[in-house]
């Protein structure tokens, strides 16, 4: 098994036996409960905004663990070891996304079920709000260990993640809630396109990061 | 295995603002071990943070032949997992198999601590968790941070077989140390308060 895989498989077993997992899915979940309270119970109104208000839910709870994405590993020196051991920044960051999509994006999809239920969300859009999440989760968890990386040992790294992630998260927020007009199919390609951009970009962003974290 | 080997050529550090030592040089070659002393703040650490690839060098060059150990102040282990499984991992990550750990435990006399988790430790068998580590991943460069910190009489005897083992088998090692430990034919490089050159 190669180093990389290991590097994954470590994080993730980390990730759900610590309940890192839950945790997210349950804000999520929260949000989605909390949307009838503010608006109302008006079913035909929360079917109209239940799609992106979902969305929104999902882009803060992707914001949630950011500041423990890399920081443990940092200061328990694991980072440190990695680079002695030769293994590449960029390769170590691209096996920290692969394991937090992992540990985010499917049990995000799957708690998408009960919340569009809540929301009174039909079928069709909510096959339209599961396909986005598919193509947008790898994005969010890709931005996040961006931003995760960029404010790695930096006081008050949490606010700050927020407030480097959100804006660079509205394109996911677009064309991820522009899926519900019409058939969709652009916006939808268009979130894959973005997610693409933000896929390839994170690991060298996140692998400069951290070797200027190091320094 | 490679012949192992571990040259510093004229190397100057610079942290932050602060020159911390300049022209150090001095060469390793297999079976040899050099002492790393000086008083706090001097710059050993970061000597072993270049020696590692982790800081490049503000001046000169570093050659190293020959995979990495470092045990630095911190411990790299899983909080959560047993003992056996975080060394385990980075067994793994070395190439190394089940049986280099259980030699590894065993050489610093914590083989029953495998089943242990790493949070439940004591400072002093943490830190031969740490050094097991080392062990475990058959690394001909051992880069030891003040190894002998916090482990009692019989874990330093234990430190010291276990390196002169690892010179006999052709390895090197780098430590800083405030205390003996067992090096006796060890290159001395004692860092000194700047403006003051080093002497290796």
């Amino acid at each position: 098994m190669s180093a990389w895989t290991a590097i994954v498989l470590r994080d993730l077993r980390a990730h759900y036996s610590g309940g890192g997992a839950v945790l997210p899915v349950v804000f999520f979940l929260l949000v989605a409960t909390l949307f009838p309270f503010a608006v109302g119970p008006d079913g035909v109104l929360l079917a109209k905004i239940g799609g992106g208000a979902l969305w929104m839910a999902a882009l803060l709870a992707a914001l949630l663990p950011v500041d423990r994405l890399l920081a443990p590993d940092a200061e328990s020196g694991v980072l440190d070891q990695y680079c002695v051991r030769g293994l590449s920044d960029e390769g170590v960051a691209a096996a920290k996304i692969v394991a937090h999509w992992l540990g985010f994006g499917p049990p995000l999809m799957i708690a998408a079920l009960p919340a569009a239920a809540l929301l009174r969300i039909d079928g069709a859009t909510l096959i339209k709000l599961e396909a986005g999440l598919a193509i947008g989760t790898p994005a969010l968890a890709a931005l996040g260990l961006l931003t995760s990386a960029l404010t790695l040992g930096l006081r008050g790294a949490g606010a700050l993640a927020g407030l480097l992630m959100l804006p660079l998260a509205v394109p996911l927020l677009i064309f991820g809630a522009g899926s519900f007009g019409g058939d969709g199919m652009g916006a939808i390609k268009l979130l894959a396109a973005t997610c693409l951009l933000l896929l390839a970009v994170a690991p060298f962003g996140a692998g400069a990061a951290l070797r200027a974290a190091r320094e | 295995m490679i012949e192992a080997r571990l040259a510093f050529d004229k190397v100057s550090c610079l942290r932050g603002d602060r020159l911390l030592f300049e022209g150090l040089s001095f060469v390793l070659s297999a079976g040899q071990a050099a002492l790393l002393t000086g008083p706090n703040g001097v710059g050993k650490s970061s000597l072993l943070r270049i020696a590692a690839g982790l800081l490049p060098p503000a001046v000169g060059t570093v050659e190293r032949s020959g995979r990495i150990a470092l045990a630095a102040e911190t411990a790299a282990l899983d909080a959560r997992l047993p003992l056996g499984d975080a060394l385990g991992f980075w067994a793994k990550l070395d190439g190394a198999g089940e049986s280099d750990v259980a030699r590894a435990l065993d050489a610093m006399g914590i083989a029953n601590l495998a089943p242990v988790p790493v949070r439940m430790l004591s400072t002093g068998q943490r830190k031969r968790a740490v050094l097991a580590r080392v062990i475990a991943g058959n690394a001909p460069v051992w880069l030891l941070d003040e190894p002998g910190n916090g482990l009692d009489t019989a874990s330093l005897d234990r430190l010291a077989q276990a390196m002169a083992d690892h010179r006999k088998a052709g390895g090197i090692i780098l430590a800083a140390t405030h205390q003996p430990l067992g090096l006796d034919d060890a290159m001395p490089i004692a860092l000194k308060p700047h403006n003051e050159s080093p002497v290796a």
